[in-house]
């Protein structure tokens, strides 16, 4: 909207252009009416300084004429609240709530202190034996839909890529299934989101977003395959709500 | 107790059963507190800035040691500091004072509290010093991580820091009953319920907000300490427990204490506004209905906390919606008290700096808690700098800024001194623009996507430059603002020594001071400063005859009336 969170640190998927459209909506927001009440609470600190031979006045603030001060300002918040909340909810059902057809599907796997990422390999399908496991490297294609199942096993991690604007916390014993679609490609910085003992610090990935030529090229290189653990279910799983509790 | 004996210092000062005596043991425990809890954010607050470089006073900070600096400080800043001073010390202080009774209706309950207390704070503090190290998966103790040692690799602390959090809210929850009983039952003559001074209603209020929300969380840590002493599974997903349920029974209790620490906070601030402007609080009924409409709705937000902790994704809408409607009752109290100032006569003393201040600070506290509260951007930001900046523009106010107001103005009427007025505005500038400098720094930070409780950036090249980088990117500006953040705490915690040399200074030598030496209404100020073993004069115990608020009468030659003096003494 006014380009603020882009020039921070750039959206490279699909959810990060829509969260960051709400953070800028609510700063304006927000912003207009930080700035006025400050401006009023230092207006009145400014004009009702002690003068000499000048008693305050006595007000009770109990009349409808005095209260109206209190209750316009009161009015508009709930309208604004009205706004945000219904914007918050449009782009929360966006990217978390609703799931859209995947192109691919991977597995992401917390355990401390090191990410592994189960690549679905040219079949496209997870499961089979032409899987790729890689620890702390996502490779990814641009203009991609992912699934992603996330688990973990042994403590709570959390899934988080900041250029993605993209965060799930790994839970063990669930699968969690969400979504994401990158469209810039380059390397992020992947952080785990949630403390998970001594190593959390240094709980960090690589991901690479790029496009189908480079990526296929990776894919060709991929000798080494992987067997699943054995804490994932042998189907994949279908949820029709991503997150919910399994 | 016989009054007619010479007390022993132990009967006075350690094992008394005054009520101002135990407020002050609170105070003075809550201050060493709050100095530990400082030094711990001085030494990872270095370690962010500096990362990898021996900290002077501490030594190097390794992840182990930041972990458990950055747990305990919160936990102390909360438990140890905003929760002692603001309801205990203030509380114990004011209330019997304030409605004009000689003590709490349960002194040895009261006395018990402290102690417990003590001993809790014993209990964290060694837990600090045993092999391992202190308990570090922060303040919120989320298992598995805090079950397991084999995890959390600290075998002792992890219990010993639950055992004191447990603890601690049994002496709260005996204090909590103390207060509610004594403002019910043992009010001066003539005090009805609105002519109850806003801080003791703000205090009642939140104690009844702290027992009623902290029931799940008492279950919460026994069934945790079984699952770390005897085996248990509540929050074993292999043996079917489940996690996420310790968050919810936190949660329930963290959302509320939230306010349960601000209600206080926002009580002192109304005192010293309509003392130092001669105004009657603008709308005192606004005021206390929309603290009961904030301490219900306290109730029905606590998922704010867990949007993307694997809730069922349904359930954040719900919880967005409360989140958003409890802003409103908040903004208006804000706007009822900036209203107050309105025709005001304002005298810009140390304790009114300190309370505007508050206002001013807390507002940005508030705003951006907006950003949290709407799931789709909590996406992003939570467990971001973003969050650590938004609370700390909450909680700074409340545990520091108004604790300061609290405490410049009471102290004549605690040790019967005046404090010294210039060395206070020293203090208030430099407490106010540096505290700004470590906040507002951090919002960017967490903006550019800096995720908390991770002690060395150095491995995220969107946040830390390369060493031999030519050009820096806008995202690595954060650890830019790490650097400014640490070099304002430390400018921070300089200025503190100005409040330490003016407090002790005036505790023996300051000016002597009056009973109400700021012409205030309220019945604290008609007892002596400062007030003797039952408080006022046993054959002339107050009557009440008007609310606290009634200054500038049109009419009355003084411009306040205090709250015992008969109407025939009118001019
Ligand atoms: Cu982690
Ligand atoms: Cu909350």
């Amino acid at each position: 909207m006014i380009g603020l969170m882009d020039f921070i640190l750039p959206q490279a998927s699909t959810s990060a252009t829509q969260v960051d459209f709400l953070i800028e909506l609510i700063f304006v927001i927000v912003g207009v009416w930080f700035i006025l009440a400050e401006g009023v609470l230092f207006y009145l600190i400014f004009r009702f300084r002690k003068k000499e031979g000048v008693k305050a006045q006595y007000i009770t603030g109990e009349k409808h004429e005095e209260n109206k001060w209190v209750h316009i300002p009161h009015n508009l918040i709930l309208v604004f609240d009205v706004i945000i909340i219904i914007f918050a909810i449009k782009i929360w059902y966006g990217v978390k709530q609703h799931l859209p057809a995947p192109d691919e599907t991977i597995r992401v796997i917390g355990q401390q202190w090191a990410w592994t990422f189960v690549h679905p390999g040219k079949d496209k399908i997870l499961g089979t034996d032409d899987d790729v496991a890689k620890v702390d490297e996502l490779r990814l294609k641009v203009g991609t839909t992912y699934h992603f199942q996330l688990t973990s096993k042994d403590v709570l991690h959390s899934f988080s890529i900041p250029a993605f604007r993209l965060k799930q916390d790994a839970i063990p014993g669930r699968i969690i299934t969400g979504w994401f679609k990158p469209t810039k490609t380059g390397e992020y910085d992947f952080q785990c989101a949630e403390i998970c003992g001594i190593g959390h610090g240094i709980m960090q990935a690589k991901v690479f977003v790029e496009n189908e030529a480079d990526h296929n090229k990776w894919l060709e290189g991929q000798k080494e395959h992987i067997v699943l653990p054995d804490f994932f279910p042998a189907a994949p799983m279908n949820p029709t709500i991503a997150a919910a509790p399994n | 107790m016989s009054a007619h004996h010479e007390m022993s210092f132990w009967q006075k000062y350690v094992f008394s059963t005054d009520h101002k005596v135990i407020g002050m043991q609170y105070m003075f425990t809550g201050m060493i507190m709050a100095l530990i809890g400082g030094y711990m954010s001085y030494a990872f607050r270095m370690q962010l800035a500096f990362p990898g470089h021996e900290v002077p006073l501490f030594g190097l900070v390794t992840f182990a040691k930041y972990s458990a600096l950055s747990t305990n400080h919160g936990t102390i800043m909360i438990f140890w500091v905003a929760m002692p001073v603001l309801i205990a010390a203030l509380g114990n202080f004011l209330i019997p004072l304030m409605i004009g009774c000689d003590d709490m209706v349960f002194p040895r309950v009261n006395r018990l509290s402290y102690q417990i207390f003590l001993l809790s704070a014993i209990i964290l503090l060694i837990s600090l010093a045993l092999p391992g190290g202190g308990f570090g998966g922060a303040w919120t103790s989320y298992p598995p991580l805090s079950v397991e040692q084999q995890y959390n690799l600290t075998p002792y602390a992890n219990f010993l820091w639950l055992l004191a959090v447990a603890l601690e809210i049994v002496a709260f929850l005996l204090g909590g009953i103390n207060f509610i009983t004594t403002v019910m039952n043992a009010r001066a003559p003539g005090m009805k319920m609105f002519d109850i001074p806003i801080v003791v209603w703000m205090i009642v209020i939140a104690s009844i907000l702290f027992m009623a929300s902290v029931g799940p969380l008492v279950a919460g840590s026994v069934m945790l300490m079984m699952d770390q002493t005897i085996g248990t599974g509540f929050f074993d997903a292999s043996r079917g427990g489940d996690p996420i349920l310790w968050q919810h029974l936190f949660w329930f209790f963290g959302h509320p204490e939230v306010y349960v620490v601000l209600l206080p906070a926002m009580g002192i601030v109304a005192e010293i506004i309509t003392t130092f402007s001669r105004k009657k609080m603008f709308g005192y009924k606004t005021v206390f209905y929309t603290t009961v409409a904030t301490a219900i709705i306290s109730f029905f937000v606590w998922a704010h906390h867990q949007f993307v902790a694997g809730i069922d994704p349904r359930m954040a809408n719900i919880f967005t919606v409360t989140t958003m409607i409890i802003s409103i009752p908040i903004a208006e109290m804000v706007f009822v008290y900036i209203a107050t100032l309105w025709g005001g006569s304002i005298r810009l003393t140390t304790p009114m700096l300190f309370a505007l201040s508050f206002l001013a600070s807390f507002l940005m506290g508030g705003v951006t808690g907006i950003f949290l509260g709407a799931t789709g951007a909590d996406i992003f930001l939570h467990d971001t700098y973003f969050v650590i900046a938004h609370f700390h523009y909450t909680f700074f106010p409340i545990a520091i800024i108004a604790v300061f107001a609290a405490i410049y103005y009471w102290f004549p009427k605690m040790f019967g001194r005046m404090m010294n007025e210039t060395l206070g505005q020293i203090h208030f500038w430099g407490t106010f623009i540096s505290f700004n400098l470590i906040f507002l720094p951090l919002f960017y930070s967490g903006l550019a996507g800096t995720h908390r409780r991770i002690a060395d950036y150095r491995g995220f090249p969107e946040l830390y430059p390369h060493p031999n980088a030519t050009e820096i990117l806008p995202s690595q500006w954060a650890q830019d603002m790490q650097v400014i953040a640490t070099y304002a705490m430390l400018v921070l915690i300089a200025f503190q020594i100005v409040f330490l040399v003016n407090f002790f200074w005036s505790l023996f030598k300051g000016k002597k001071a009056e009973a109400n030496p700021w012409q205030a209404n309220s019945l604290e100020w008609q007892a002596p400063s400062p007030p003797p073993h039952g408080n006022f004069p046993p054959d002339n115990m107050p009557t009440v005859y008007r609310g606290p608020y009634e200054y500038s009468v049109p009419g009355r030659e003084l411009d306040y009336w205090p709250q015992n003096e008969p109407p025939a003494a009118t001019a």
